[in-house]
C-alpha cells in the first residue's frame, strides 16, 4: 500500500495544458473505449501527464486530467495515490529506481545501491542538487534473470556493475540515452 | 534442447515483425479457427489439451472458459493478464518483447472462442516499452486484416487494445485487474459474483495469463490431443520458466513438463548449475509466493524420488516438504545467501503491495516486515520467530484475495526449513548487524 498522501504545498504555478498533439493522443485514447467507459483511460493518461509535466503529478495536473475525463478530482487522486509508479512530489530529470527485492538482492543490488548513493552523493529518496537525478528503490520490476537492475523512465538497465553504473550516469549527464 | 511451442523462432531476427512471423507459419491458427471451426470446437480442443492457467494457480483453462456466462445481447470480454509482477517471474515479458504476434494470434483465436469483440491486454506499467512493441504489432495485425472488422472474411470482428497499470502487484489478481482496467484503485472484489458472470463493466469476462493465451496457438494448430501428449499426467504441454538468482545461465526457458529439476538446474542446455562454482543452498520454484525448499528437497522429494518439473511433483509432500510450480519463477540461492534477509525482502514486497482493503493483510504484512527487519538487523529475539508463525495464521484465509496467503506462506516455509538461520540472527546480534550484505556467516543448512 502506498504511504504517500497529497502534499498541498507542492503546486505547479500555472495550469498544465497538453499540446495540441498530446490532446489528440489523449482524445483518441478515450475514444478507444466504449461510450461511457472513458474513465478506463485514466491510468494511461496519468502516465502521459507525468511525462509531459515534469515527471510528477501535481494537484493541478490531476485536476486537469479530471477535467478532460469529466470525472471528479477525487477519482483521480485516489488512483494516483494507489499506484506506486506515480510521483506525487517533484523529481529530478532522471529517476533511478533500483530494484531490491529477493532475486535482485541475492544478485548484488545492495552493493549497486551503495555505489549509486556514493556516486550521486545522495541517499534513497533524494534528488541531486543539480536536479538531474532522483534515487528510489523499487520492488520487483520483472528483470530477475538480468539482475541487478534499475529502471529510468521507460528504460530498464540490466546486468548492472559499477562500471555500467558509471556509463549510465555519464550518458544521462551528457544528454544521451545510455546503451 | 526440447521442442519449443511458444518460443519457437525466438532467435530469428525480425520475428517481432508481422512479415517474418507470418512467413514462419504465424497466424495459421487464426485461419484454421475462423474458417473451419466453431467457437465450441475451440473450447473443446482447449479442454482436451489439459492446458492449465500459467499465471500461477494452474486452473484448467478449458474449464474456466466453459464457465463464461453468455446472456443475450450482453458483450463478453477477454482480458489478457500481462501484469507479471510476482518476484522471480519475467517469462511473459520475454514472450511479448520477442514474439508479440504469438500473443496477438492467441488473443484472436481465444476471443473468437469466447465470443468477445473487444479484448484487452493489461500490462504492468513498468513494461511500457513492451506495450509499445505490442501496439506496433497490433497495428500490423490490423493492417493485414487479422484484427478489425470481418477478419479474413469470416464475419468476425475483433478490436484489441493494450492498457497499462501503474505499478501494483495486486492488479495481477483478476478482479483487481478488472478494477484497474476500469480506471480505479486495484482493490480485489468479493467473489461471487465471479468475473465469468460479472467482470469488466459488469459483463461476463475471462482473464487469462499471457502464456496461457499463447499456448492456445499450438493447441489449435496441432489439436488438443497432440498437445496433451507432451508433458506428464495432468501437467500437459510446455511451460516457460523464468530462472534467476545464482545460476550460471539465468534466463527464460521453455521446458517440456516432466523433466527433472536436477537436469533443469545443472543441464548444459539449461541453467548449467550454480554460478562461481558454489553449491546450491535453496530454491524457490514458482515465484516468491511459493514455499522455499532447501537444496536436498528441490532435486528429490522427501521419499527420495526425482523431483520433476510438473505441478504435481513440485507440490509432492505438501507444504511440509514440497512447494509449488506457481508461475514458474525459479529462484536459486547459492550457499552464501542469507535466507532471513531474502525472506525480509519478500515480506517488505508484500507489505508494500497489499492494497490495504482487508485489515489482516494490511496490518499483518506490515508486522511481518517489521519483525523480519528486526531479526535481520540483529534486533530480534527468539519469540519473534514464533510471533511470525502466529501472524501467518491470522492472515491466511482471512482476506478477500490470496495476497495475504502469498505473503504468509514464504515466511512460514523459510522458518520451517531454515529455523537455525533465524535463531543465529538472534544469538549473533552483533555479527548480523555488521556483516557484509550477501555474505552469510550462519552455518549452511541442507
Amino acid at each position: 500500500m502506498s504511504n504517500t498522501h497529497v502534499d498541498l504545498s507542492k503546486r505547479h504555478s500555472e495550469k498544465p495544458t497538453f499540446s495540441a498533439e498530446k490532446i489528440a493522443e489523449v482524445q483518441a485514447l478515450i475514444a478507444s473505449y466504449p461510450e461511457g467507459k472513458s474513465k478506463s483511460a485514466l491510468i494511461r493518461i496519468l502516465h502521459i501527464a507525468e511525462e509531459e509535466f515534469g515527471g510528477w503529478l501535481s494537484i493541478e495536473t490531476m485536476d486537469y486530467v479530471a477535467e478532460i475525463l469529466k470525472i471528479q478530482p477525487i477519482e483521480v487522486y485516489e488512483v494516483a495515490t494507489f499506484y506506486t509508479m506515480f510521483n506525487l512530489d517533484p523529481v529530478g530529470k532522471h529517476v533511478f529506481e533500483v530494484c531490491h527485492t529477493g532475486p535482485c538482492m541475492i544478485s548484488g543490488s545492495d552493493n549497486i545501491m551503495d555505489y549509486i548513493q556514493q556516486k550521486l552523493e545522495i541517499k534513497v529518496g533524494e534528488t541531486t542538487k543539480d536536479g538531474m537525478f532522483t534515487l528510489k528503490t523499487a520492488e520487483c520490476l520483472g528483470a530477475c534473470g538480468y539482475a541487478p537492475m534499475l529502471q529510468c523512465g521507460k528504460k530498464f538497465h540490466e546486468h548492472l556493475t559499477k562500471e555500467r553504473v558509471d556509463e549510465i550516469i555519464a550518458a544521462y549527464r551528457s544528454g544521451e540515452m545510455p546503451k | 534442447m526440447a521442442r519449443k511451442l511458444l518460443l519457437e523462432h525466438d532467435d530469428v531476427p525480425g520475428i517481432e515483425t508481422f512479415e517474418v512471423y507470418r512467413k514462419l507459419g504465424g497466424y495459421r491458427s487464426v485461419e484454421k479457427a475462423l474458417k473451419t471451426m466453431s467457437p465450441e470446437q475451440i473450447v473443446e480442443e482447449v479442454q482436451k489439451s489439459g492446458l492449465r492457467g500459467r499465471g500461477g494457480a494452474g486452473f484448467p483453462t478449458g474449464m474456466k472458459w466453459s464457465f463464461l456466462a453468455k446472456p443475450e445481447g450482453v458483450p463478453r470480454y477477454l482480458l489478457c493478464n500481462a501484469d507479471e509482477s510476482e518476484p522471480g517471474t519475467f517469462k511473459d515479458r520475454y514472450l511479448m518483447e520477442k514474439i508479440p504476434h504469438k500473443l496477438i494470434e492467441g488473443m484472436i483465436v481465444s476471443s473468437f472462442a469466447l465470443g468477445a469483440n473487444l479484448s484487452f491486454i493489461y500490462i504492468r506499467g513498468e513494461y511500457m516499452w513492451v506495450l509499445e512493441i505490442l501496439e506496433k504489432a497490433i497495428a500490423e495485425a490490423y493492417a493485414n486484416g487479422f484484427l478489425g472488422k470481418n477478419i479474413l472474411g469470416s464475419g468476425y470482428d475483433l478490436d484489441l487494445r493494450v492498457a497499462p497499470g501503474g505499478g501494483a502487484y495486486i492488479c495481477g489478481e483478476e478482479t483487481a485487474l478488472i478494477e484497474s482496467l476500469e480506471g480505479k484503485r486495484g482493490n480485489p472484489r468479493m467473489k461471487p459474483p465471479f468475473p465469468a458472470v460479472k467482470g469488466l463493466w459488469g459483463c461476463p469476462t475471462v482473464v487469462n495469463n499471457v502464456e496461457t493465451i499463447a499456448a492456445v496457438v499450438p493447441i489449435i494448430n496441432d489439436g488438443g490431443e497432440e498437445y496433451a501428449k507432451i508433458g506428464l499426467g495432468k501437467s500437459t504441454g510446455t511451460k516457460l520458466i523464468s530462472a534467476s538468482g545464482n545460476l550460471v545461465r539465468p534466463g527464460v526457458y521453455e521446458i517440456e513438463m516432466g523433466m527433472t529439476v536436477e537436469e533443469f538446474i545443472y543441464g548444459d542446455d539449461w541453467c548449467r548449475g550454480i554460478a562461481n562454482g558454489k553449491k546450491m543452498k535453496a530454491c524457490i520454484p514458482g515465484g516468491s509466493s511459493v514455499p522455499i525448499l532447501p537444496a536436498h528437497l528441490i532435486t528429490k522429494t522427501a521419499a527420495g524420488e526425482d523431483r520433476l518439473m510438473t505441478y504435481e511433483s513440485l507440490s509432492d509432500g505438501g507444504f511440509a516438504t514440497g512447494s509449488m510450480l506457481g508461475s514458474g519463477g525459479f529462484i536459486v540461492f547459492d550457499e552464501d545467501q542469507c535466507i532471513v534477509r531474502n525472506t525480509w525482502t519478500f515480506a517488505r514486497f508484500y507489505a508494500h503491495e497489499s492494497c490495504g482493503q482487508c485489515s489482516p493483510c494490511r496490518e499483518g504484512t506490515g508486522w511481518m516486515e517489521k519483525v523480519l527487519n528486526r531479526l535481520e538487523h540483529g534486533q530480534g529475539n527468539m519469540r519473534d520467530i514464533d510471533l511470525l508463525a502466529e501472524i501467518n495464521k491470522k492472515i491466511e484465509g482471512n482476506t478477500i484475495c490470496p495476497l495475504g496467503d502469498a505473503a504468509a506462506w514464504p515466511v512460514a516455509a523459510a522458518i520451517r526449513h531454515f529455523r537455525e538461520e533465524f535463531e543465529w540472527h538472534v544469538t549473533n546480534r552483533e555479527e548480523s548487524q555488521t556483516r557484509n550484505y550477501g555474505l552469510l556467516k550462519a552455518p549452511v543448512v541442507g
